[in-house]
């Protein structure tokens, strides 16, 4: 009988190959206009939820608490996401598609605005549902908009700032190649000189979106179209190659990503780090640090003035599905208010999007930090601004990787973005 | 097991008034087998329609979604439409590394494109699938052959040995990622200065290595299993024989624990192809360590029908290799657990 014998392994392979394969089928991939559900229960009041990651330093259950208190008919529920980025993004998705209506304000990364926007899964913040935004800095603002539509609510922001060594560098440079130039002191000291993000990760698109922004580049034109086969973006690209090739950026950086390169430069390797604000405290306090007292910040080096740091933060956004939306509306203008921001700042050290702040003298005592964050803000460039964000990030790390590792020219690997971004915007 | 039942009636009466059977036009005239055959059906029912739910639903709406295009942008609105059916497009794409063309149509995927990356996943995962298997094959085989034996203090080294397996996949990559970094204890042992996630050769190595140390313990049990069906008296026999140690082991303990074996290495096969977390926290998929899984995981970032088509095709290669196992290499997973049920001799 050659049938059963032949059906057995077939059927056992089939079982085996199911059961072990997790079956990797994404959710439903519907798509919604949006038009109708964004004009739906503008006036809705009601209890609501606000959905964020984790929320590691406390800022959020009391900032509830108080809301809470103020509004016993239209109490916030927290509903809290894990602490990975990812994670938070597709438990946002999911519940998007599904039409969560109890997802009513959710936390964006600034990076995922455009994605969600497009979906028309986020409530556009204009005509009734508008909010204040004079005293903002200006790219937080661009961040959170999709088509010159404001979609979410800047909350939190955060550029990158340059940690040098007081006691080797008398002053901090202001541009790349003054930066480049004090390379032989490091090499007097036998440490480092500069390193940044580069393995190939998120922190590699916003090292590299800075090197090409900084350099007068960009990689999307304001049409919204790749941008990068242009002499700038070449140049910008070109003053990391050239580091690599010449040792001012040591070759194990290619493995770094925040921690190690904070690491490297707290144990006294490095001249000059590019890294975040949440570096400061951990550089000036923690035991083991050797550059506790010899700290200094600065913008980050730019062609001929301040470079062009990729933003961080985070936005609140509204979704299309609440059903309470005015108490939404009421909920993320309180976020916002200068107070909120104030806590958000001094518990969270989350950096402020309310210009002023910065100023603050209470603030600033607590994050010493703050003006040299303000410079960098406010000449920061948000990283591109595209739907298509995902393919957008991978075409520039797998590219800017390669250029870094020597593997192919700057102008090669600019072309292959450029193609591969093409490529995503052209829908599949 | 949901799909013994399928070509069970075919087979007729040849397994001699084994009581599982089920069908109402199968075997049995017999009255006492047919409501016997009710019954089981009834029993099994609740089984299968959780099966039904968890792995056939989801198999089928990720093929039909595979044969979906994802969705476009809509250049007046900025929004998101749905983008309709696409045949086998997308499955032509992947199998041919095809991107969508700015002006329509496809072009070859250009480097940065998760298409452009299908065929060298493809070699990286059985790549890592033949070297991890050898492997954790040979030093399993080492390891069970010294748990299996009589000696003081074995309950402790089968627990120890049992380490390795029980610590999660994700925390064992990130272990293994401190001990891989420019300044951690591999450089440090070993006076060198490796980028080891950080190219390409010693970043497969990095990945193969973590693999095995994380993985050896399930095959040694596996192996140690087989082994102690082994009787005694064989070995004795042998010996009285006259057979040197080679000689037991080779035409004694090989051939007997040769149908453990083959399911150890079919279980290991199958969970290699699918390899996921390691390279994913190691290197990122960076320099060449991209498998699969970290692909069709990338893939439903940007799009959820081309993912699955991807996934189909993933499923198709792990069941081919499984097919292939089961039907030649005689690695019969059925008869070992279900031979109660059906007695198929």
């Amino acid at each position: 009988m050659k049938t059963p014998r032949f059906l057995l392994p077939a059927a056992t392979a089939g079982v085996l190959a199911l059961t072990l394969t997790a079956c990797g089928g994404g959710g439903g991939g519907g798509t919604t206009g949006g038009g109708s559900d964004a004009e739906a229960n503008l006036e809705g009041r009601g209890p609501i939820t606000y959905v964020q990651g984790k929320d590691n330093s406390n800022v959020v259950r009391p900032l509830l608490d108080k809301w809470n208190a103020a509004h016993p008919d239209e109490q916030v529920t927290f509903k809290e996401q894990t602490d990975q980025a990812d994670q938070q993004h597709d438990d946002l998705v999911q519940n998007f598609q599904a039409k969560n209506e109890n997802y009513d304000v959710v936390s964006v990364d600034v990076v995922w605005t455009a994605e969600f926007a497009a979906r028309g899964w986020l409530q556009p913040l204009e005509g009734n549902m508008a909010i204040e935004t004079d005293g903002m800095l200006e790219p937080t603002i661009e961040a959170g908009s999709y088509q010159d539509k404001l979609y979410t609510a800047p909350v939190s922001s955060d550029g990158g700032i340059l940690y040098y060594r007081k006691d080797l560098v008398p002053e901090a440079p202001k541009t790349w190649d003054e930066m480049m130039g004090m390379c032989s002191i490091a090499k007097e000291n036998n440490i480092g000189c500069y390193a940044g993000q580069f393995k190939q990760y998120e922190g590699l698109t916003v090292n590299a979106s800075e090197a090409i922004n900084s350099a007068g580049g960009s990689v999307l034109g304001d049409d919204g179209k790749p941008n990068l086969t242009t002499p700038e973006a070449e140049e910008g690209l070109n003053n990391l190659v050239d580091a690599f090739k010449n040792g001012n950026i040591p070759a194990e950086a290619i493995t770094y990503q925040e921690e190690e390169s904070r690491r490297a430069f707290q144990e006294g390797k490095l001249l000059f780090l590019r890294n975040w604000p949440y570096v400061y405290n951990l550089a000036t306090t923690e035991g083991s640090s050797q550059v506790k007292d010899v700290l200094g910040m600065a913008a980050l080096p730019g062609k001929d003035g301040p470079g062009a740091s990729s933003l961080g933060g985070h936005n609140a956004a509204i979704s299309v599905y609440s059903k309470n939306k005015a108490t939404a509306l009421d909920f993320v203008k309180f976020l916002i208010e200068e107070e909120q921001q104030k806590f958000f700042a001094t518990q969270g050290s989350l950096a402020p999007v309310l210009g002023d702040l910065y100023e603050d003298q209470e603030l600033v005592a607590k994050l010493p930090y703050l003006p040299v964050l303000k410079t960098s803000i406010e000449n920061a460039v948000p990283r591109p601004v595209t739907p298509f964000y995902p393919a957008v990030t991978q075409a520039i790390q797998e590219n800017s990787y390669a250029a870094l590792k020597g593997e192919k020219s700057a102008e090669q690997a600019l072309a292959d973005m450029q193609k591969s971004i093409e490529s995503a915007g052209a829908g599949s | 097991m949901a799909t013994e039942l399928g070509p069970t009636p075919v087979k007729g009466p040849a397994s001699g008034g084994t009581p599982v059977h089920h069908g109402p036009k199968g075997v049995g005239e017999d009255n006492k087998i047919l409501s016997q055959g009710k019954w089981a059906t009834w029993l099994l029912a609740p089984t299968i329609i959780a099966l039904g739910i968890v792995i056939v639903y989801p198999i089928i709406s990720a093929i039909v979604m595979s044969f979906q295009k994802d969705a476009g942008l809509d250049p007046a609105t900025g929004l998101f439409t749905a983008g309709g059916p696409a045949g086998i497009q997308n499955y032509v794409n992947w199998l041919g590394q095809q991107c969508a063309a700015p002006g329509g149509g496809t072009v070859a995927c250009p480097p940065g494109t998760l298409g452009g990356q299908f065929w060298s996943a493809t070699g990286t995962t059985f790549l890592f699938t033949v070297i991890t298997v050898t492997f954790e094959t040979i030093l399993g085989f080492w390891m069970a052959m010294i748990m299996a034996r009589t000696f003081k203090g074995r309950g402790l080294v089968r627990a120890a040995v049992l380490v390795p397996w029980a610590i999660p996949t994700a925390v064992t990559a990130q272990l293994w990622l401190f001990i891989f970094a420019f300044e951690g204890i591999a450089n440090k042992l070993f006076n060198a200065s490796i980028l080891w996630t950080g190219s390409e050769w010693p970043a497969k190595w990095a990945v193969i290595i973590a693999d095995t140390w994380k993985t050896t313990p399930f095959m040694a049990l596996l192996i140690l299993a087989g082994l102690q069906m082994i009787p005694a008296d064989v070995y004795e026999a042998a010996k009285v024989d006259g057979a040197t140690a080679w000689q037991r082991f080779r035409l004694i303990t090989l051939p007997l624990v040769k149908p453990a074996l083959m399911v150890a290495i079919l279980f290991r096969t199958l969970d290699a192809l699918r390899m996921f977390d390691l390279p994913y926290i190691l290197t990122g998929g960076a320099n060449n360590t991209t498998t699969l899984s970290i692909l069709v995981i990338n893939q439903i970032r940007q799009g959820f029908n081309s993912a699955a088509a991807l996934s189909t095709i993933t499923f198709i290669i792990i069941f081919l290799v499984a097919f292939i196992f089961v039907r030649f290499l005689g690695a019969n997973v059925v008869e070992q657990s279900g031979a109660t049920g059906k007695g198929k001799k």
